[in-house]
């Protein structure tokens, strides 16, 4: 019998798979898919919880997300264009003009 | 039983194709990979009678924004960055860092495992109104949800232009 508790489990996973690579990865583009990688976990717990409760509310809460992940996306991945023009580099350790 | 086996492959995909997105050396393998990953969550939301929501994954993410994804990988040389060190000095760090995060996940989750086991009392006098998933996703989102909804297509417009305005040519100002 598989229960919301599994549901759970596979999102902490595949968040902390996420935090691992946007931590870890040095390419930029390997950062942003590793936030997408996250918003699924998220959406994963809402899911599960509107399965678990019966209720429409996580699944609409699921769509704002890709939502955000769209737009996210989109406006993300203008900034790196924008600054592969500037520094013709992928590598966010090359990138620190705002470092202190 | 099926739900069961269903869950653990689309689970087991999910997982693997996840973790070989953040170690592959090569962006474009990363990205069919993620394509993998979003997928096979799709097919966990059709577990979890979401067919909407299955549909919109594979229509937005996959149809979307992994393309462009692919096109930004497309328009960026790759050259250069598949030879570099792919991973930065901190990453023990992070690793350590991750695995408090997903042990403090992971025992929270197994505090609150028996109220999960057990559906909430109500669950049986609503547990047939979610049949017609589309419908009730799309009746909630046009009367309870309308303010956060429009709110939404406003952030939409705005990450429109400002991709336009990030990503064009600058032009030249005399």
């Amino acid at each position: 019998m598989v229960s919301t508790y599994h549901y759970l489990f596979l999102g902490a996973a595949l968040f902390t798979i996420g935090i691992i690579g946007v931590l870890t990865r040095r390419n930029i583009l390997v950062i942003l898919m590793s936030i997408e990688l996250m918003m699924n976990a998220v959406n994963i717990n809402l899911i599960a919880f509107s399965d678990h409760f019966h209720h429409a509310t996580g699944q609409i809460f699921a769509i704002f997300v890709i939502t955000v992940a769209a737009a996210e996306a989109a406006v993300g991945l203008g900034i790196v264009i924008a600054m592969f023009k500037n520094k013709e580099t992928m590598n966010i350790n090359e990138i620190d003009i705002m470092k202190w | 039983m099926l739900e069961l086996i269903l869950f653990y492959i689309f689970g087991a995909i999910t997982i693997v194709s996840a973790i070989l997105v953040i170690t592959q050396k090569n962006v474009v393998h990363s990205a069919v990979f993620l394509a993998s990953t979003l997928l096979s969550v799709a097919g966990l939301f059709l577990t979890l009678h979401a067919e909407f929501l299955a549909g919109v994954q594979v229509i937005v993410y996959v149809g979307g924004i992994l393309v462009l994804f692919v096109f930004v990988i497309m328009l960026i040389s790759l050259e250069r960055s598949v030879t570099e060190r792919q991973f930065n000095r901190q990453w023990l760090i992070a690793l350590i860092a991750a695995a408090a995060l997903i042990t403090e996940f992971g025992y929270g989750i197994y505090r609150g495992r028996d109220s999960f086991l057990i559906p909430p009392a109500d669950a049986q006098a609503t547990a047939d109104t979610l049949t017609g998933n589309t419908q009730i996703v799309g009746t909630a989102l046009f009367t309870n949800f309308l303010l956060p909804f429009e709110i939404a297509s406003i952030l939409l417009l705005v990450a429109i232009v400002g991709a336009v305005v990030l990503s064009k040519r600058k032009t030249q100002v005399d």
